[in-house]
């Protein structure tokens, strides 16, 4: 089929990160294979691991002050817990996790 | 309990790996991959550029079966800053014929899947859905690996751990220096949909001709690391990768870093039209050469990322060092065979192989381009901005006469650059830097 240019000269558009992680196939484990040290997390004046995860997977629960750590979204890069040792990161379950179509 | 065992175990089936495996298959040798993925490919990602000079040895004339996208005969390293870009472009017909400069686009997903099958009808094992979770040590000796299935123990003479960026197991058993934001890029990147004509016509393309864009300086913020624009069949991969530590001092974000990128003036016009298919992200390794360990130990070796195999420089190669590590430790275990010694001195010649290669010639070489970077940081960020600066009032017309505006950019330099300090980085930008 002749495609038209037209729909090609439109700016791209960039997705919200719901978007972007609703592209990537995840089978979701029963348990979280991250771990936050939530005193640790309190402690830190940065609470780096909220803008450095490429997922967004820690949030803060702004009342209690702790870290929400929605594991699902994890794209399992490891970076939290190099970042912040205050992070535990493991492998999850074989099977779980993500699966790349392109990769 | 009976455990199973196998002649070689590897675990992780990504290039370094797979590599590993199909040499070891070929000489007849029991190997067994464990892969915690759906498939070879299904976790594994790169920025985009398959380094292939090792693969066009394992498997010759791979880009007439293999699933690779386009062969890279444009490479552009562009530097920007808010408004403006400059770069050097390199553009030959040379790279237009087999072996096609050994540079390609590829999908990990669809290439890692291909190149494990490649390993299995050589008679490798590759078993998926299965995680490594520790190694079965014997004193100081490796004798196995302990994996989350029941009854999962799987011992072996030798065990190659190719487990990637995130080095858990390594950096456990001490095999490895600990990864830290000071050793580690993590990058994000995005598939963006467009059609084969569209990416053709854009990239000033024909056929299966691929184009390779890097961005430096204000493209990251002036961090230590880079973006790009991969051009692949029927899509585009664009992307962003720092040094953690970077993310970390600025607290920035790397979605926002890429959506910044995605929409700078320069870059924004190239994605047009295209539509975000994935959304992925991994690590980098950027340990320094002198930080490396020896990489084997009694009974195990590492290769790949979570050995540290990755040319820092503007050249940032990876897969080609993956492979070349996978086949150098699957030959050294060959030869300790001879001598039926796993053992750390039997898998001695696993290192010698590697320092006696372009491998660890290179990663010598460049040893210090991170370190000099974080503490020379005019490189990455004023550097840059100025000769954007310099070269953008040069070339602008406004009826001022030549010589003023030459006069006003040589003051600006001299004004901005501190003439003995970059003298002095210059020598050292030598051995760093190119």
């Amino acid at each position: 089929m002749p495609i038209d240019v037209k729909d090609y000269l439109k700016p791209h558009v960039t997705l919200s990160m719901a978007e972007r992680l609703d592209l990537v196939r995840r089978r979701f484990a029963d348990e979280s294979h991250i771990v936050v040290d939530q005193e640790a997390f309190k402690k830190d004046p940065d609470q780096a691991i909220l803008f450095v995860c490429p997922a967004q997977v820690f949030k803060l629960n702004e009342k209690e002050g702790t870290c929400i750590v929605n594991f699902e979204d994890c794209l399992e890069c490891g970076t939290c817990q190099v970042a912040r040792r205050y992070t535990t990161w493991r492998n999850p379950k074989g099977g779980y996790g993500v699966t790349y179509r392109f990769g | 309990m009976s455990s199973e065992r196998f002649e070689v175990v590897i675990v992780g089936a990504g290039l370094s790996g797979i590599a590993a495996a199909l040499t070891l298959a070929r000489a007849e040798v029991e190997v067994l991959v464990i892969e915690r993925g759906d498939f070879p490919g299904a976790k594994n990602l790169f920025g985009g550029i398959l380094y292939s000079g090792v693969l066009a040895e394992l498997v010759p004339n791979f880009w007439e079966e293999g699933p690779v996208e386009r062969h890279i005969v444009n490479r552009r390293w562009a530097i920007l800053n808010e408004d403006s870009q400059v770069a050097l472009d390199l553009k030959s017909a040379r790279f237009d014929t087999p072996p096609y400069n050994n540079t390609f686009t590829a999908l990990r997903s669809k290439f890692d899947r291909w190149f494990a099958e490649q390993a299995e009808q050589a008679g490798a094992f590759i078993i998926n859905e299965t995680t490594v979770e520790g190694l079965i040590l014997d004193g100081d000796r490796v004798t196995g690996v302990r994996t989350g299935r029941d009854d999962g123990d799987v011992l072996a003479d030798c065990v190659i751990l190719a487990e990637g960026a995130n080095a858990l197991l390594s950096e456990a058993a001490g095999l490895r220096q600990p990864m830290s934001p000071t050793n580690r890029v993590n990058a994000v990147k995005e598939i963006l949909a467009l059609p084969p004509e569209i990416i053709e016509d854009r990239f000033h393309l024909e056929g299966n001709q691929g184009a390779a864009i890097e961005y430096f300086g204000g493209a990251v913020k002036g961090m230590v690391g880079s973006a790009f624009i991969y051009t692949n069949r029927d899509s585009i991969s664009v992307g962003v990768g720092c040094l953690i530590d970077d993310y970390l001092r600025t607290k920035t974000a790397p979605y926002d870093l890429l959506d910044e990128f995605k929409a700078h003036p320069a870059v924004a016009p190239l994605l047009r039209g295209g539509v975000t298919v994935e959304y992925a992200t991994k690590m980098i390794p950027e340990d320094a050469y002198n930080d490396l360990s020896d990489l084997y130990a009694g009974g195990v070796m590492l290769v790949g990322d979570c050995a540290g195999l990755v040319n820092p420089s503007i050249h940032h190669e990876g897969t080609n060092l993956a492979m070349a590590s996978g086949v150098f430790a699957a030959e050294a275990f060959l030869e300790a065979r001879e001598k039926s010694d796993f053992s750390a001195a039997g898998l001695a010649s696993y290192r010698r192989r590697l320092d006696a290669s372009w491998v660890m010639k290179d990663l010598a070489h460049y040893r210090d381009t991170v370190h000099f970077l974080r503490y020379n940081r005019e490189f990455v960020d004023d550097y840059p901005r100025l000769a954007i600066e310099v070269i953008r009032d040069y070339f602008t017309i406004d009826d001022t006469p030549k010589a003023d505006v030459r006069r006003r950019l040589i003051r600006k330099v001299r004004d901005e650059v501190a003439f003995f300090r970059l003298v002095r980085q210059l020598w050292r930008a030598r051995k760093t830097l190119v």
